[in-house]
């Protein structure tokens, strides 16, 4: 090395922060009472809320799909009117995907987890992440004005001119309500962009960043560019059925396919919304609990990226026997394709990251097993319903219905859990109960396959989605589903059970539980306040199992810590890299 | 082999009566099935395997550091990706023949409403919630609503598609043999959407005549009688000739089926689509050499009327 380029090197002084194993002020015992709550912009306490309130609405759109599965467990009237079954088909599809889905793991997880993986103190705009909390809860009152009046009836894609001109539901109020909504959705999404460009602590580089924030990321840079369509098209239809204005109606003049074009412009890459945050949480249980560095960084990554540009370009596979032009089908169905591409990348990835790894089957990391085996099946049949001739058939048919829980449910909702038991001890301080843990696993698991994988079977026998009565011949696959569905609401409720009593005996939790090297580890559990008592150093990857705990446990010398052990330490840095590590 | 390998999955698939519109639909979700089934195998296998080789022994492991391979993601990317171009390009061919009805097929008008089916014949014969079929013979959908989208679904023939209350779409099919298959509306559209079924009825050719002739004409003539009754009742005759002259629009001779070129559009086929078009907003498109001078006929003209007007406009070869 040439002694010119010597004296360029800068000198950081660095000090090791054992987080102590047990904080006597944590963010659950500062700022506590009910108003203190309420007025918060601490991205931890905003995080839990949106978590109970998701929680709150997946209980209510979980009971509904029991009621329907209970309804359909014989071919005519079981209990319920077919308004009332209708209403509730309706009702389980707009709960679980706007309230539930989509905020559940960025909102969320996420606002729990994001500052703290960047080792920042809050969000860059910590008042704006508490009124979209706020946005949120108020598109939820206006949903329970819809069903306090005449409910909704649409199905959660509102097609027209059913939705504008013949349905005697509350259409607007749910529309307005999910308008609002989506503002929630965009602020969230521009908070985090600008979180993760601007507070990351010294030395975590864009190489550095855990992969549960390059999918966060990804998603954020979805929520923002298409929520405002979704915004848009809800405002046309309300135009349209509160004013008379024709833009869908025919009977008015209007087009109602353009309204599917509308609709699905947003509603497809919406599903990005939903699953890439779920990859994040992936990413990050596979590397702790198996010990091991990510296998293709950079293609899961990038292939995150390319999901969220791919998924802007696909919603015309929705319609294909819509009558939309053949030419429009022809290309959407090649594009469809190509964006099951880097999702196939991304499994592989992570089955090759287990290679030689160390494996520990704790409950989170039985539910990112369960998510990849649930999450394939929904991939491959994907590309069922993207293969046009095959879609033909199997459009708007139970297989529909199978493919995409296979991937919002089996995906998602499973990675959830994942991230939900991997970070409780992190989120409440508490441990939960690892066997009652891993049998509830397994219930959904059987429950959850049991329920769906007949649905891809009477789908292409030909039992069409939405139907009240059905043709006998369907009978034995609409009982075992609903069987398969009771099981999966009694996991829930154990779940349910063991977390809630965790918070109340629960066994203390030490700072890292799982030995994970991602940095939100290196804080107390629960943390304090304002995360970190010191500015934290961050020389190693997220994933790099091979280096010593130690390294992983650096701030700035000079900050204020009350754990600091003296291991000085002193890494020197180019100019350039100064710069980079945003250390001015 | 295709049948054989196929077979393993026909407990997923009911009984194909049409294999002129099905055959390839069956092929390639067995070939998916297939490939799926391989990969999910290999995936599952090897999170198993895994799981049990290199179980945690104690908390002080030491991983290998492992972080890339690049040949690797080259052939888990380049393999996945020559797969799909094979689906995309079978599911390509077998929806080109789905969307390509014969020219010798005999069409049946039909209407979907809240909630029930209307087939009409070209004698002017009308059924409610059947629709009886010659066996042998390519036979071709010609649909709209009356209200809301709907959607015509029949497994047995692997057909689908949207019946819109703004346009006509059409789907075709060929059942082989004699017997019935059902029909399920297959787009929510309300109360009653679970109740909106149908039946194919297939008949041999013979029978599906004197089926036909017994139904009569419903009254009123046949739709091609309706409809040049109707061309003179609303007085399009005044400016569209029938014997291929020019008065202040184009002639009605020739018009079915030949290309037109327009003022202020791209050219296009004359067919339902255009005609209602034109009859509904005639200066959408202005055929070339003429001016928009034609009143739309929105509200004097029913979707029936226009229908028929459509059937008499095909007979002016």
């Amino acid at each position: 090395m040439a002694p010119a380029e010597d004296s360029n090197k800068r000198k950081l002084q660095v000090k090791r922060f054992v987080p102590s194993e047990n904080p006597k002020r944590t963010y659950l015992t500062d700022e506590t009472g009910v108003w203190a709550w309420m007025t918060t912009v601490d991205h931890k306490k905003i995080g839990i809320m949106f978590l109970v309130a998701v929680t709150f609405f997946f209980f209510l759109g979980g009971v509904l799909a029991l009621l329907l599965r209970t309804e359909l467990l014989t071919p005519a009237k079981t209990f319920i009117e077919a308004d009332t079954y209708n209403q509730l088909f309706t009702l389980h599809g707009a709960i679980m995907v706007f309230f539930v889905i989509i905020p559940a793991i960025p909102s969320g997880l996420g606002n729990f987890i994001l500052p703290m993986q960047l080792g920042a103190k809050d969000v860059a705009f910590p008042r704006l992440n508490l009124a979209s909390f706020y946005i949120y809860i108020t598109g939820a009152i206006f949903t329970f004005i819809a069903l306090a009046l005449n409910g909704l009836d649409t199905g959660w894609t509102f097609y027209t001119p059913y939705s504008s001109s013949h349905s005697g539901s509350s259409v607007i109020w749910v529309t307005m309500g999910i308008f609002i909504l989506g503002f929630s959705s965009i602020l969230t999404g521009t908070n985090f962009i600008a979180t993760i460009h601007k507070l990351r602590a010294p030395g975590i580089t864009w190489g550095k960043l855990p992969l549960n924030l390059w999918s966060i990321y990804a998603t954020s840079v979805i929520q923002v560019l298409a929520t405002p369509i979704l915004a848009i098209t809800l405002l046309l239809l309300t135009m349209e059925r509160f004013l008379g204005i024709g833009i869908f109606d025919p009977a008015m003049g209007g087009d109602p396919v353009l309204f599917q074009h509308f609709f699905w412009f947003y509603s497809h890459p919406a599903v990005y919304i939903m699953i890439v945050p779920a990859f994040g949480i992936v990413s990050e249980v596979i590397t702790t609990f198996s010990k091991k560095h990510i296998f293709g960084y950079w293609a899961i990554a990038f292939s995150s990226l390319a999901i969220a540009f791919i998924g802007f370009l696909v919603w015309g596979h929705h319609m294909f026997v819509s009558g939309q032009s053949p030419v429009a089908t022809t290309v959407f169905s090649f594009l469809t394709f190509l964006v099951g591409i880097p999702t196939g990348i991304k499994v592989l990835n992570w089955v090759a990251t287990l290679y030689k790894g160390s494996i520990d089957l704790k409950t989170p990391m039985i539910y990112i097993y369960m998510f990849l085996f649930l999450f394939s099946i929904g991939g491959f049949t994907g590309v069922m319903v993207g293969a046009l001739s095959a879609d033909i058939h199997l459009h708007d048919t139970y297989y529909v219905v199978a493919h995409f829980h296979y991937v919002m449910m089996g995906g998602t909702i499973i990675a959830l859990l994942g991230g939900l038991h991997y970070w409780w001890p992190k989120i409440t301080g508490k441990m939960y109960d690892e066997f009652k843990g891993k049998i509830a696993a397994g219930l959904i698991f059987v429950g959850f396959n049991m329920t769906f994988l007949p649905q891809f079977i009477m789908g292409s026998i030909g039992m069409p989605r939405r139907y009240y009565n059905y043709i006998d011949q369907f009978t034995i696959f609409h009982q075992t589903s609903t069987i398969g569905s009771y099981i999966i609401g009694i996991g829930f409720l154990l779940i349910a059970y063991y977390l809630a009593k965790s918070l109340y005996n629960g066994e203390q939790a030490p700072a890292n539980p799982w030995g994970s090297r991602a940095l939100e580890w290196q804080a107390t559990s629960p943390p304090h306040l304002h995360n970190f008592d010191h500015i934290p150093v961050v020389i190693n990857g997220p994933y790099d199992y091979h280096k010593p705990m130690e390294e992983f446990q650096l701030g700035l010398a000079d900050s204020h810590g009350a754990h600091s052990k003296d291991s000085d330490k002193t890494i020197e840095m180019t100019e350039k890299e100064w710069v980079d590590y945003n250390l001015d | 082999m295709d049948r054989i390998i196929g077979g393993l999955f026909d407990f997923m698939l009911p009984e194909l009566k049409s294999p002129l519109t099905g055959a390839s639909s069956d092929e390639i979700m067995a070939f998916i099935h297939i490939v799926s089934f391989i990969i999910l195998g290999g995936v599952t296998f090897a999170l198993i395997y895994f799981a049990v080789k290199y179980r945690r022994k104690s908390e002080d492991d030491v991983t290998p550091l492992i972080t890339h391979h690049n040949q690797l993601e080259i052939a888990w990317s380049v393999i996945p990706l020559l797969l799909v171009i094979i689906v995309f390009a079978w599911g390509y061919k077998g929806w080109l023949n789905l969307n390509t009805a014969p020219d010798n097929a005999y069409e049946i008008q039909v209407t979907g409403f809240k909630w029930g089916w209307t087939f009409r014949y070209d004698t002017g014969a009308q059924m409610p919630n059947e629709v009886h079929v010659p066996a042998g013979r390519p036979v071709k959908l010609v649909m709209k609503s009356e209200d809301v989208i709907h959607s015509f679904f029949v497994p047995d023939y692997r057909i689908k598609m949207d019946v819109l209350p703004n346009r006509f779409t059409t789907v075709w099919f060929q059942a082989e043999e004699a017997g019935e298959s059902q029909v399920f509306c297959t787009e929510y559209c309300g109360t009653s959407h679970s109740n909106m079924l149908a039946k194919v009825v297939v008949h041999e050719p013979e029978d599906f005549q004197r089926w036909l002739s017994e139904q009569g004409s419903g009254g009123g003539g046949t739709p091609v009688e309706r409809g040049e009754n109707l061309i003179s009742l609303q007085g399009c005759a005044t400016c569209h000739s029938t014997d291929g002259s020019t008065l202040i629009g184009p002639s009605f001779q020739g018009l079915w089926g030949s290309e037109r070129t327009f003022e202020n559009a791209e050219p296009t086929i004359a067919d339902e689509n255009y005609i209602r078009e034109s009859i509904l907003d005639p200066g959408a498109k202005i055929v070339q050499g003429f001016q928009n001078q034609m009143a739309s006929f929105e509200g004097r003209l029913s979707d029936d009327d226009i229908t028929d007007i459509i059937e008499y406009l095909k007979t002016l070869e």
